[in-house]
């Protein structure tokens, strides 16, 4: 059902954990559903990603689009990482069945999340960023649970 | 969006059977999931291979050659009847238990039941009856879905409130698939025959692992299924009580009494029978020592892993089940890791099930979503051994730190206790 490249990156998930005090931190997803991911940036002065966390409640497409997506952004500038789509993480995990597509759109919305809190911190605006409404309601429901 | 997916979905899949059967040949292989399907017994298949190569005749055949194959037949529905204190001729062959209690379910509104018809079941049954209650909702039948205690038990006294005018069925399993909960068939037994309404039980995981008698517990049509007591899979039968009206569900040639068309699965009966024996002996014999390594799966594994629960009833249970919820972690990703280790279980993970929604005999029994999406089920044979069970629970308790660490809710959890 899940390709090697999956399995490796769920099995062996690069960049679990989290940064403290990091420039920018966006959860996405619900509990209900069983799927919530976590991702923590630490972005320098130049608007560069130095270092890319995550923690994921989920499946093991959750895990794996969360692994591949910040290893994907790790490096990139803001506006770069702003670029990353559910589908390129698809492709980089050499695709997911179809039931576990929405594990990487919540893991490109999750990437999103984490650049609009940054944004608000640095008071920026960053071209083509939406405010991640679905996020804030989820954390609601969440909270409320 | 959907020719990209095609597209990767054809993208070198693993192959995963490959894999998979070589690990088991290299490394550890503990099969905890004997309620999804079971080894077929060895001595099983050698006993039926000669009725696929030698005496391969068809049993309604007139020559004395199919006689052999019919006689077979014949002494299997004996054996069959004899572990449910039925008689033989109440007992009738099919393709397992999706089908029976598919035939006993709309064969019993259409013969007893008109439209408006009204049937009783629970809502924690196997899809098989559930989904055969809906499509009776959408044919214009009334369906009941009785609510179960937090441990999964069915009141007997719900069952008689719900009984009215045009009740023609009730139909509640006699042990639950997920959570081995054992449901008081006996008392809803008594209570359907003292209102004259037909009583039929799924006992798909319960038949051959606990004692029946269908005159003792007033059972009229009882669903069991081959694979599960180490027969092939795609056998089973339907018992009914004499007398009752039941019509004919598969339509066609006169095999089994006229009642269930399709020319008779010879091996497949053989196979059913031997391995009914050999599973009701041995539970017999050994239910209470299967008992006691479920018990002992529970305790090491509710004690020894934080915020870890143990769902069904701790006393009315199947003895090879074990059920629990691991908070703030999800189902599939515990199964892929155990998965690693060679161990083999289920989950109720809406992710196992291509839904959004977990198991909903998990809801019935009042857990919240986020709780049930973290289920797993682990369910014995007799091969398992103490060993296994310890491996197993060590295993567990590695994964579920290693999950729970990657976890953003746990995160929240310990956050919120400091």
């Amino acid at each position: 059902m899940y390709s090697e490249k999956v399995i490796d990156h769920f099995t062996n998930p690069r960049n679990v954990g989290e940064i403290e005090n990091a420039s920018g931190v966006g959860t996405v997803g619900n509990a209900k559903c069983g799927d919530i991911m976590r991702v923590y940036l630490d972005i320098d002065d130049d608007g560069v990603i130095r270092d890319c966390k995550f923690k994921t409640f989920g499946c093991g497409a959750a895990v794996a689009t969360s692994s591949m997506a910040t290893e994907m952004i790790k490096g990139k500038t803001v506006q770069e990482a702003m670029k990353l789509t559910n589908k390129a993480v698809m492709e980089a995990l050499d695709g997911l069945p179809p039931v576990k597509v929405h594990c990487s759109v919540l893991a490109e919305e999750a990437v999103h999340a984490a650049l609009w809190d940054y944004s608000q911190k640095k008071g920026i605006v960053i071209e083509g960023l939406e405010k991640p409404e679905e996020a804030e309601e989820q954390k609601v429901e969440l909270d409320a649970e | 969006m959907s020719s990209f997916d095609v597209k990767t979905g054809n993208a070198r899949r693993t192959p995963v059977l490959f894999t998979r059967v070589t690990e088991v040949i290299m490394g550890r292989f503990i099969y905890l999931d004997n309620a999804a399907t079971t080894k077929v017994y060895p001595e099983v298949a050698k006993a039926v291979l000669p009725y696929f190569t030698e005496l391969y005749g068809n049993p309604s055949s007139i020559y004395s050659f199919a006689g052999k194959a019919k006689d077979a037949v014949e002494e299997a529905r004996e054996a069959i009847a004899g572990i449910i204190g039925a008689k033989p001729n109440e007992i009738y062959f099919t393709g397992g238990g999706s089908e029976s209690d598919n035939w006993a379910i709309k064969s019993t509104v259409e013969a007893y039941g008109s439209k408006g018809a009204h049937v009783i079941t629970t809502k924690i049954e196997h899809h098989a009856v559930l989904h055969t209650c809906e499509w009776l909702e959408n044919n214009g039948c009334e369906v009941t879905y009785l609510d179960v205690d937090e441990n999964g038990l069915v009141n007997p006294a719900d069952v008689e409130a719900a009984i009215k005018d045009n009740t023609v069925l009730i139909s509640v399993m006699m042990a639950n698939n997920e959570i081995g909960t054992i449901e008081p068939i006996a008392e809803i037994g008594e209570i359907a025959r003292r209102h004259g309404v037909l009583f039929h039980t799924d006992a798909v995981q319960a038949y051959c692992h606990v004692p029946i008698d269908v005159n003792k517990m007033n059972i009229d049509m009882l669903s069991a299924s081959g694979h599960k007591v180490g027969a092939p899979k795609g056998v089973g039968f339907l018992y009914m009580k004499r007398g009752i009206r039941n019509k004919s569900f598969l339509h066609g040639g006169a095999q089994e009494r006229g009642k269930r068309a399709g020319t008779t699965n010879v091996p497949g009966i053989v196979g059913l029978a031997m391995a009914s024996r050999i599973t009701s002996d041995y539970m017999k014999e050994h239910a209470a020592d299967m008992a006691s390594l479920r018990d002992y799966l529970i305790k090491r594994v509710t004690e020894e892993i934080p915020y870890s629960i143990c769902n069904g009833d701790r006393v009315k249970r199947l003895p090879n089940n074990a059920n629990f919820c691991f908070r703030f972690i999800e189902g599939e990703s515990l199964l892929l890791l155990l998965d690693n280790k060679g161990i083999c279980g289920s989950s109720g993970s809406a992710c196992t099930s291509a839904s959004l929604d977990p198991s909903h005999v998990l809801l019935a029994i009042g857990l919240p979503h986020e709780i049930a999406h973290g289920s797993l089920r682990l369910t014995l044979s007799s091969e398992i051994t103490k060993e296994d069970i310890d491996y197993t629970v060590d295993c567990l308790k590695e994964i579920v730190a290693r999950l729970r660490s990657m976890s953003p809710l746990y995160d929240d959890f310990i956050k919120n206790e400091k």
